[in-house]
């Protein structure tokens, strides 16, 4: 008897609580969203963040993919970094001081020179999106094709550029096979391809700054100058912060534009345009060292989150 | 309902499984894999001696992959090996070999198949640079050597009716046929005398020739010292940069490099490999040039640099013993004498066994002639880190060039980390 009614509420209890196949109709629809975005999920945790963790791994050994089993060297790559860093000849400080170079360089010009930019394009009415998809055209060409291209506009005799100068009677210049112009060669052409990234940010930025400020600014009868320092930038805060993060993650990874740019990707000469990630696609792909390549990767990696967390930090504060 | 659905399809699945794998077993031919990097006339060739190779071992089916470029070559292969994928049988550049060695990814040579004997008495003597640790790890079908290649009709625009044949003539020569268009300066050149491309061959002219005419030796006996450096070098490096820097007869940042310039017809003499023979014939198929043997140094002593494509079998082969025998078969016959034949007539690399290279018919020929006559003085550097190395005599040259240094001072340098390099790798062998 008791049985019985056991087995009777076990039964009621299957039937009402809703099983695999007996979801209500918004239910269902919740797990296939759900089930459809796990596929990306993980796509991205196999694809993007397990080798990442990985690399924490192959960096604490001796890795060549070639080798049937790998040797674990505990901290000797990190420390192969130390000494490489210390000494002034190697190809890795090298490495190290030029993207360093880059960030520093690149990044504040960018960010003003794209500023500059969106606020003009703010300014006018006529053919704004001719001029806006004229600074933005280049962010969405191959960045080697534009390499290319700019590696023939700086050759010496040919280049349009030293026959430029040669026709307004001005010294012919190295540009890239110089060690001191080489880097700022390289830099104008990465800057000058991300320049509509940051214009159509600004540009987006700028929109979202209501009206009536500016209106009450004209009243009281502010300076255009005035206008701009009190209220456009203050508003334009965190699309700076957005960007400064953004540019100076991308300017920490520059590597294509390097690899096309320099003689046979060799980050020259005289290594003055190599980068951290040209070093490590060297180490990694072509001396197969991908144990001492990892552990440049996790370098570069802490260094880009020190980086990041102490601009949001900075950057945010100042607003509040 | 549902499930049945799921169940059906597996019962599909596994059918589909189980048909494979028959179809498989019923198979007793062996398969193996072949690679090397991709280079037109290489893989036409190895095509034809494959296609030869199967008609005779009708047991053995050759998969060929050589659609790899130059550049990835190697990753591919790197990819390929923890995958637990990739070739049993692969070329790959003599220089190459102690990395692969080190990293167990190749077997030593059967010595029954390939006896050491054999190898040193009938191969080119540079193959037995594919020594290493006492064993052989790779055997090639065909070497190459550098020779002087130069445009016949600038020297007869010069008055010039041979090429150069010492190095004095040669530095003369690319003076006179270097043309400017105003003030002589590197910028106003618009006919190139020669190019000292170090990225190209110039460096191997260095270490393996110039440095030996001047004297001294790029190593010591046992490959544990740098010696390039020596004074003998010092004066070699300045002979080789002194043409970009003192005479201006040429630069590599010019006309897309040296060899460019040289196909296009903006170059009178340029050093270079058989190899190139095809780049020209297919880059301009009209260019009116001759090749000569390197210019005899001082002393009259010639020396060229030799260099190889090699194969050797991997461990994956070794894994499985019918297809150790079937990569050991194939590799028997893709570096026979008939082999080398067919290999030199379509790529214009020369036989590595000697039998076929000093053919008579090959030393007439004009163009192949200089480079199988160089095989009697061709050096093969021992690299243990070819990138590196290279890029060591590089960094040295546009040390000279661009940053002004003394082309001593320079060596020097480079020497220094090229020691680091040889102490790492000898230090990892004595353990």
């Amino acid at each position: 008897m008791a049985d019985m009614i056991v087995g009777e509420q076990k039964a009621n209890r299957t039937e009402t609580q809703p099983g695999l196949f007996h979801l209500t109709l918004t239910r269902r629809k919740v797990m296939w969203a759900y089930i459809f975005l796990a596929i990306p999920i993980i796509f991205f945790l196999y694809i993007r963040i397990y080798p990442t963790l990985f690399a924490f791994q192959m960096s604490l050994y001796d890795w060549n993919p070639l080798a049937a089993e790998q040797h674990f060297v505990g901290l000797e790559n990190y420390q192969t970094l130390v000494e490489e860093l210390s000494s002034d000849k190697s190809v890795t400080r090298a490495a190290f001081v030029n993207t360093w170079h880059y960030v520093i360089i690149g990044m504040p010009l960018q960010l003003v020179l794209s500023l500059l930019i969106a606020l003009m394009l703010n300014e006018i009415r006529a053919l704004q999106t001719i001029f806006r998809l004229t600074f933005f055209l280049p962010f969405v060409t191959s960045t080697i094709a534009v390499s290319w291209v700019f590696r023939w506009l700086y050759q010496p005799q040919i280049g349009l550029l030293n026959v430029m100068l040669k026709a307004f009677s001005l010294p012919q210049q190295p540009f890239l096979r110089s060690p001191d112009q080489a880097l700022y060669s390289i830099l104008a052409v990465i800057i000058w391809q991300g320049l509509g990234f940051g214009v159509i940010i600004f540009l987006a930025g700028l929109k979202q700054i209501p009206r009536t400020y500016y209106e009450a600014a004209e009243v009281d009868g502010a300076s255009r100058c005035q206008t701009f320092w009190n209220i456009t930038l203050p508003l334009l805060n965190p699309t700076i912060v957005y960007l400064v993060v953004l540019q100076s993650i991308s300017f920490l990874r520059t590597f294509a534009q390097v690899l096309a740019m320099s003689n046979q990707g060799d980050g020259g000469p005289l290594n003055s345009t190599t980068t951290v990630v040209l070093r490590v696609y060297r180490e990694a792909f072509q001396r197969l060292n991908m144990g001492y390549a990892s552990t440049l990767t996790i370098t570069l990696f802490a260094i880009i989150l020190i980086v990041t967390i102490v601009q949001l930090r900075l950057t945010t504060r100042s607003t509040e | 309902m549902k499930a049945n659905k799921y169940f059906s399809l597996f019962i599909v699945l596994a059918l589909l499984a189980t048909l494979t794998i028959g179809i498989q077993a019923q198979d007793d031919v062996v398969t193996i894999e072949y690679w090397q990097y991709f280079f037109e006339a290489r893989q036409t060739a190895m095509n034809q001696l494959i296609e030869q190779f199967e008609a005779e071992n009708p047991d053995i089916d050759v998969i060929h992959n050589s659609e790899i470029p130059y550049d990835n070559f190697r990753d591919e292969i790197a990819a390929s090996a923890p995958a637990g994928v990739g070739p049993d049988v692969v070329t790959l550049f003599y220089g190459w070999i102690p990395a692969f060695v080190d990293a167990g990814y190749l077997i030593p040579l059967p010595e029954e198949d390939f006896p050491a004997e054999w190898i040193e008495s009938y191969f080119s003597p540079m193959v037995a640079e594919s020594k290493f640790l006492d064993e052989y790890w790779a055997i090639p079908t065909a070497v190459r050597s550098l020779a002087l290649f130069y445009n016949i009709d600038m020297l007869e625009a010069a008055g010039y009716d041979a090429p150069p044949a010492t190095l004095d003539e040669f530095l003369e020569m690319a003076q006179a046929l270097t043309i400017y268009d105003g003030e002589p300066d590197i910028l106003n050149i618009v006919q190139e005398g020669y190019v000292p491309e170090m990225t190209g061959q110039a460096h191997h002219w260095f270490r393996e020739a110039l440095l030996r005419q001047y004297g001294g030796q790029p190593f010591g006996e046992d490959n544990r010292t740098v010696e390039w450096n020596s004074e003998a070098g010092c004066q070699a490096f300045k002979y080789l940069s002194d043409f970009e820097t003192d005479y201006m007869t040429g630069s590599n940042d010019l006309f897309d490099g040296g060899t460019q310039a040289f196909i296009n017809g903006q170059a009178a003499l340029h050093i270079d490999g058989s190899f190139r023979i095809g780049s020209i014939a297919s880059g301009n198929p009209d260019l009116n040039y001759g090749v000569a043997e390197l210019p005899a140094g001082a002393d009259g002593s010639q020396h060229t640099f030799g260099s190889y494509w090699t194969h050797g079998i991997t461990r994956q082969a070794e894994a499985d013993e019918a297809k150790l025998e079937a990569s050991v078969r194939f590799l028997k016959f893709i570096t026979s004498v008939e082999a080398g034949i067919l290999w030199v007539n379509e790529v214009g690399e020369l036989p590595a066994q000697l039998e076929a290279a000093s053919d008579p018919t090959l030393l007439e020929d004009p163009i192949l002639g200089p480079f199988s006559a160089g095989l009697e003085y061709a050096h093969a550097t021992f690299f243990v880190d070819e990138t590196q190395q290279r890029q060591h005599l590089i960094d040295a040259y546009d040390q000279i060039r661009l940053g002004g240094m003394d082309p001593c001072d320079a060596l020097n340098d480079a020497a220094e980390l090229e020691q680091t390099l040889l102490d790492e790798f000898w230090a990892a062998h004595s353990e």
